[in-house]
């Protein structure tokens, strides 16, 4: 080992804590991309992988019965590699042990051989033959919400009619990788389930005998799948059919396509910050032990060293802080990017986890972190480069200072001398100041853009389920019926309230912008099912026209007044012109509604009822879910109160796991940049410091010229912290918008308040650390040497 | 004759360094008188700084007493020192020590805010003969004048002792005759006590008494029948 590699070994062993500081800055960078992007590829190649081996639908469409002969007529466009005609149906289920009532998808599976599209894959057990019509395969989430396995039975409400069923596989699709119940916000296995019977046992109990009533095809690569679906509207249309669409449809792509957004813009934001603040945290310590090692420095290139002999020198301590940092981070990246692969696969349904941790990703991520720390480090290195050797032995020339204005001492009077001192350091040294307080209010940014989104969704869930979705459940009819059907709902036990109402698939369309989506109604004078308006105020749907959420006024670019074209996709997309009347908010979906007569009009076939929001009396929940239980008409039934809750407790955990990780992170940044901060201030002023013990300033009196600067530093991070955490918050709400979800905006005074308390308590801590080391200055020491 | 402000009896100061014992001061017995200017002579390592750090309360003794007053300095407390700094002693070092954030008006008026009773900045300075440079950050001015700033912040607090160690250690002997003149008249128009460290064996011509160190002991001490004036020092 050369000498200048054992004053290397030593100088880091020296400053072990504010190289160990930095190293965690750096490994928290490299950590969340190793996290984020990590989590990114093995979601992504795990979907991918799925899909291929399962051979899951590129375009997928409905109708109402159609026969079995279109097969080859489908088969035959072009483009079209496979075709999966089936029958899929809502049912209500009666799981054992559970009061109220469960909602399912019977899904069909072809009698022999395996679907051409969307395949299952066989946990255990076996898929159901055709000669028994009681023989079900159940989703796995499903089956283990319930504890069921192969042989376990429960009941379905099917066409009107009990039927028993018995569990004889347990499967994973990958039409099913996110499966939500309808009127849910999060998926809950317990209430909403996907099974899978024979064709003919399936098609037997819905009397769909040689029909189909949803399909899927596989496409071939390149194939132009907006041909595909406008042929297979034209296909389906004398049988009903609803609108073909292709993933981007489809809800469980849909969603998942909705988790890797958000694992991008992680990777995005996050590692950044901590890029950042490890750059100029570097900048500030080389450039500090640079200044310490003048004389040595000229005394190297006296006696012949080189300047890039030095230069290297002082790079090769930056890499090997950079090479602490990559070892941290990488570990812990790796481990809890494993976590979080693990919860995902908890969280949607894969038969398999492709764990890749290649590693180019670990060399960008190095490769990301030496530049950036070689870049906070270059000025430093630099200085060393062009130090000509018999300048270096001089000792440097004295720091000049300046008042602050202009005959500003008459301001300062006010001031203590010692304020002055601390108010003088800062405005000396503006950068480094500037940094600091930017390094600081990043993690009070940090905490406030963690933390926010539990403020939008707890305004949201607020909003959701006290101020629009009022009722206590909501009932699902299996066909559109007449209005008298809801004499039958009003009679069910504890219903007190029940407002019907109509929904219809249509594709809404401006000039070129078009969108897939349903129009659901109000009754005049609803009180369960409200509709608010920007300003979350309820508003009373017009006679006429559309009230369209902000989000399809969005993306359809229109505004009140519009005409706007609705294609009916269950009224042989027969296209009429629809004014828009009002643009209302709403957080969840692509919600357009309209006053249930004014949609019965449009539709032309008379009044109809789709289902029901009910209030319902508590006491009496349990005849309620006994007598849904029994009513043929009714499909699925969503309750309020469960759908809550789940959203809750998903939520919530969510919130420890965010708030953990968060709140360790911005103690690491804080940390680094204060404590780092206040040893290279106590370092230039060791000699200032110790004179003021000399003349009888008491240690306290002492400590209180950093504390001061310090502190001024820390509360100019607070609001500037707020600024940037509401910037970042912002931009994170704008980042996740999608037609799955809209997060409102909403941060809490206590959010910023909790974040701004935890930065200044770490900061205090980083601070009293220092000040143990003020309080045993060695004042005789000090004094005698010359700067 | 006054009572004695300081006592120092049989003084002894250890320095632990590994296994190494250093004996800095191996039984020294002092007196100084109030009004007194008295110069430490001696090589380095005599024990000369030692003992002045002990008699500022910068250091503890090893062993033996000294008393300021009535006060046994080797018994008191981190703040019972950090009190008797602040209250009753100035301090003048060879690297100035002013501190460079502060014009020579505030670094003379930091020490103000601790004091019972300061005099004003601006008198302090004009002793010293800086009334005009009270604007300026150390980093403007000479090494002679930021010396005498330390003095003008020495005096401002009306300290009983001036303890100097090796005030023109730094300065050639024209601005170091300027900084002795103001010290000489601090002692003479204020009356403090001084004890001044100096390699210089020149400036011992302006002392009463002139104090050698050698080896951690008092090797001599001699009283100057015809104190000589700052400006007649030649060296």
């Amino acid at each position: 080992m050369s000498m200048l590699d054992r004053k290397l070994v030593r100088d880091v062993v020296r400053m072990w804590a504010q190289v160990l500081a930095i190293a965690l800055v750096m490994a928290c960078g490299v950590a969340t991309i190793v996290i984020a992007v990590g989590a990114y590829r093995s979601l992504e190649e795990t979907r991918t992988a799925f899909y291929e081996r399962y051979r899951f639908g590129s375009v997928f469409a409905s109708a109402t019965r159609a026969p079995l002969h279109l097969r080859e007529r489908i088969a035959r466009l072009p483009g079209v590699s496979g075709v999966e005609l089936r029958v899929v149906r809502p049912v209500l289920l009666d799981m054992p042990g559970m009061a109220e009532p469960a909602t399912g998808i019977a899904v069909s599976v072809p009698d022999r051989g395996e679907p051409a599209v969307n395949r299952l894959y066989l946990r255990t057990g076996r898929l159901p033959e055709p000669g028994r019509p009681g023989e079900v395969a159940v989703t796995e989430p499903f089956a283990l919400a319930h504890r069921m396995e192969p042989g376990s039975t429960f009941t379905a409400l099917m066409n009107g009619r009990r039927q028993a069923l018995t569990v004889t596989g347990i499967v994973l699709s990958p039409e099913y990788i996110y499966s939500i119940g309808p009127g849910d916000m999060m998926p809950d296995p317990r209430r909403f389930g996907v099974f899978f019977m024979s064709r003919t046992a399936l098609a037997g109990l819905f009397e769909m005998n040689g029909a189909f009533n949803d399909l899927a095809v596989r496409t071939q690569r390149g194939a132009n799948l907006r041909v595909i679906v406008d042929d297979l509207d034209r296909i389906l249309q004398p049988y009903g059919g609803s609108g073909a669409h292709d993933r981007t449809d489809q809800t469980s792509h849909a969603f998942l396509d909705n988790e890797l957004i958000q694992l991008r813009a992680m990777a995005a934001v996050i590692p950044p910050v901590f890029l950042f603040v490890a750059a100029f945290l570097v900048n500030m310590i080389l450039s500090r032990l640079i200044t310490l090692e003048r004389e040595q420095i000229g005394l190297l290139k006296a006696i012949g060293f080189g300047p890039l002999a030095i230069a290297w020198h002082y790079a090769k301590l930056t890499l090997l802080i950079v090479a602490i940092g990559l070892a941290i981070g990488a570990l812990s990246g790796n481990w809890m990017g494993r976590s979080l692969t693990r919860l995902y696969a908890e969280f949607f349904s894969f038969p398999f986890l492709i764990f890749r941790q290649s590693l180019d990703l670990y060399v960008i991520a190095g490769g990301v972190t030496v530049v950036a720390a070689l870049a906070g480090a270059a000025r430093a290195i630099w200085s060393v480069v062009t130090l000509p050797a018999a300048v270096a032995m001089q000792p440097p020339a004295p720091t000049r200072y300046r008042t602050f204005f202009a005959g500003g001492a008459a301001y300062l009077r006010f001031l203590s001398q010692l304020t002055v001192m601390a108010l003088r350091h800062l405005v000396r040294w503006p950068v480094r100041t500037l940094l600091t307080t930017i390094g600081t209010a990043m993690s009070v940014a940090l905490l406030v853009t963690a933390l926010f989104s539990f403020d939008s969704i707890d305004f949201m869930i607020d909003t959701i389920f006290f101020q629009v979705e009022r009722q206590d459940a909501t009932i699902t009819f299996g066909q559109d019926l007449s209005p008298r059907a809801m004499a039958a709902i009003e009679r069910l036990p504890g219903v007190m309230r029940a407002e019907p109402y109509r929904s219809t698939g249509v594709i809404l369309r401006n000039g070129h912008r078009e969108r897939r989506l349903a129009i659901s109604t109000v009754p005049d004078g609803a009180d369960l099912g409200r509709i608010l308006d920007i300003d979350l105020k309820p508003v009373e749907p017009p006679a006429v026209g559309l009230l369209v959420s902000e989000r399809v006024a969005m993306l359809l670019a229109l505004r009140v007044g519009d005409k706007v074209e609705v294609e009916l996709l269950q009224k042989d997309h027969r296209i009429e012109t629809v004014p828009v009347t009002a643009i209302v908010q709403s957080f969840v979906g692509l919600a357009v509604t309209m006053r249930s007569d004014a949609l019965d009009r449009l539709l032309g076939d008379g009044p109809r009822v789709s289902g029901a929001r009910i209030s319902v009396d508590t006491s009496s929940l349990a005849d309620l879910y006994r007598a849904v239980k029994e009513t043929p008409a009714v499909a699925s039934i969503a309750l309020q109160d469960a759908s809550r809750q789940r959203f809750r407790e998903t939520i919530e955990q969510n919130i420890t796991i965010m708030t953990t990780v968060y709140t360790a992170l911005a103690i690491i940044i804080t940390f680094g940049v204060v404590y780092n901060s206040a040893r290279i201030q106590l370092s230039e002023r060791a000699r200032e410091l110790a004179s003021l013990r000399v003349f009888g300033f008491t240690r306290g009196e002492v400590s209180g010229v950093l504390i001061t600067e310090l502190g001024v530093m820390v509360l100019l991070a607070q609001p500037l912290g707020w600024l940037f955490g509401y910037l970042f918050s912002w931009s994170v709400v704008k980042g996740f918008e999608s037609d799955l979800f809209r997060v409102p905006f909403v941060i809490n005074m206590s959010t910023f308040a909790f974040s701004s308390l935890v930065v200044v308590a770490v900061a205090a801590v980083s601070a009293m650390i220092v000040r143990r080391r003020i309080d045993h200055l060695d004042l005789v020491r000090v004094l005698k040497t010359r700067e | 004759m006054t009572p004695p402000i300081f006592v120092a009896e049989a003084l002894t100061k250890v320095y632990r360094s590994g296994d190494v014992e250093i004996w800095a001061l191996r039984g020294v017995d002092l007196e100084l008188f109030e009004g007194e200017m008295a110069v430490f002579l001696g090589p380095s390592g005599s024990g000369k700084s030692t003992l002045l750090n002990i008699m500022g309360g910068l250091d503890k003794a090893s062993s033996g007493t000294v008393r300021f007053r009535d006060t046994d300095l080797t018994a008191c407390s981190e703040n019972q020192l950090t009190r008797y700094r602040r209250d009753h002693v100035g301090f003048i070092f060879q690297f100035y020590n002013l501190i460079p954030s502060l014009t020579a008006w505030e670094n003379v008026s930091l020490v103000t805010e601790i004091s019972r009773n300061p005099m004003d900045p601006g008198e302090a300075l004009e002793m010293v003969g800086l009334k005009e440079r009270m604007a300026h950050f150390p980093a403007q001015m000479s090494g002679g004048e930021q010396q005498r700033v330390a003095i003008a912040r020495a005096i401002v607090k009306r300290p009983e002792v001036m303890l100097c160690d090796e005030p023109t250690g730094a300065l050639d002997s024209k601005t170091g005759i300027l900084v002795l003149e103001a010290l000489s008249r601090v002692n003479t128009e204020l009356g403090t006590t001084m004890a001044i460290i100096t390699h210089n064996a020149s400036i011992r011509q302006i002392a009463h008494r002139v104090f050698s160190f050698h080896d951690g002991r008092i090797a001599e001490a001699q009283v100057n029948e015809h104190r000589a004036k700052p400006s007649e020092v030649v060296w």
